[in-house]
């Protein structure tokens, strides 16, 4: 991180280098999934698990080199309402995906 | 702080803009979060919809992965160059943010140009929204960030505009810096678009 410039106001605006390596790595957290789904490396759940921490691992990369977030004094809130909307966010997609499949099993005919 | 140290009238103009940025910076990171909550409810539906398909073609019937890759690869570098647009803004050079800022439009309307493509393509062979229930969750989630990136878009020109028509003021950095967190973020969303419903509808 010692790449970005800071101003006086602590809005990070980044470095061509930075811009660079998170692009270099987006493209890489890109390319590998695509290849492991097109040629079925894995059985489907081992597929599945690997292409969903692919994009976790990218949501990082992004977060980091191009929307500059970290853990400066000057980003602490936006740290804090990101962390608070991807606890609420989980609890929306769990919790509907859990709910839902728990309606399908007890509706089905046994 | 620094205002009251320094008794310079500019440097307290500048203190004074820099402030008003990070409050406006902060104002639209709190807009941004709640699109992502909307965003989580179409994830949802579609997450549990994804299934029921009535009958009518799958994820993997209907997609075309090496198409959607390239689609992937102009928002993906549509915001790197973004970014670059942004450096060239704080670098206070006109030309330079306007030109990347163009390269940057055009690879935003080459990614909407291809989605809009691929609807036509699914309507036209009977595979519309209404068709099932697993068609009607996929065209509103990929449907609502296509509609957030042509909105994204309609700013993009007209932010153009007022950079050659007023040039990179302060008023217009601020401008610049909510639509590039905006930009970003949906390149964000549609890694997870491109990883849920794309990688793993044809796996």
């Amino acid at each position: 991180m010692s790449a970005h410039h800071v101003s006086a106001t602590g809005e990070s605006h980044g470095s061509v280098k930075a811009y660079t390596i998170g692009f270099i790595l987006s493209i890489i957290l890109t390319v590998i999934p695509y290849f492991i789904v097109v040629n079925h490396m894995m059985p489907v759940e081992g597929i599945a698990i690997a292409v969903v921490l692919l994009a976790i691992g990218q949501l990082f990369i992004q977060l980091v080199f191009f929307l500059h977030l970290d853990r400066s004094s000057e980003q602490r809130w936006n740290l804090i309402t990101f962390l608070f909307t991807t606890l609420i966010l989980l609890i929306l997609v769990i919790g509907s995906i859990w709910i839902m499949w728990n309606l399908n099993y007890n509706m089905m005919d046994h | 702080m620094t205002s009251q140290i320094i008794n310079n009238h500019s440097a307290e103009h500048h203190d004074h803009d820099a402030e008003a940025t990070a409050k406006v910076a902060f104002g639209f990171w709190i807009y941004i979060m709640s699109d992502c909550i909307l965003f989580s409810c179409f994830f949802a539906s579609y997450a549990v919809l994804h299934t029921n398909v009535f009958g009518g073609a799958g994820p993997k019937e209907l997609f075309d992965l090496n198409y959607v890759m390239v689609e992937t690869f102009l928002l993906l570098t549509s915001s790197f160059t973004y970014g670059l647009a942004m450096l060239a803004a704080h670098k206070n050079n006109k030309a330079q943010a306007l030109t990347w800022l163009f390269i940057t439009f055009l690879l935003g309307l080459g990614f909407i140009g291809m989605e809009i493509n691929e609807f036509h393509h699914l309507i036209i062979e009977g595979n519309g929204p209404s068709r099932s229930a697993f068609l009607s969750s996929f065209f509103g989630l990929v449907g609502l960030h296509g509609l957030h990136v042509t909105c994204g878009l309609i700013w993009m020109a007209l932010l153009m505009f007022q950079v050659s028509t007023r040039g990179l003021t302060a008023m217009v950095n601020r401008k610049l810096a909510c639509l590039s967190l905006f930009w970003h973020f949906l390149d964000i969303i549609w890694i997870f678009v491109f990883t849920v419903v794309y990688l793993m509808g044809v796996m």
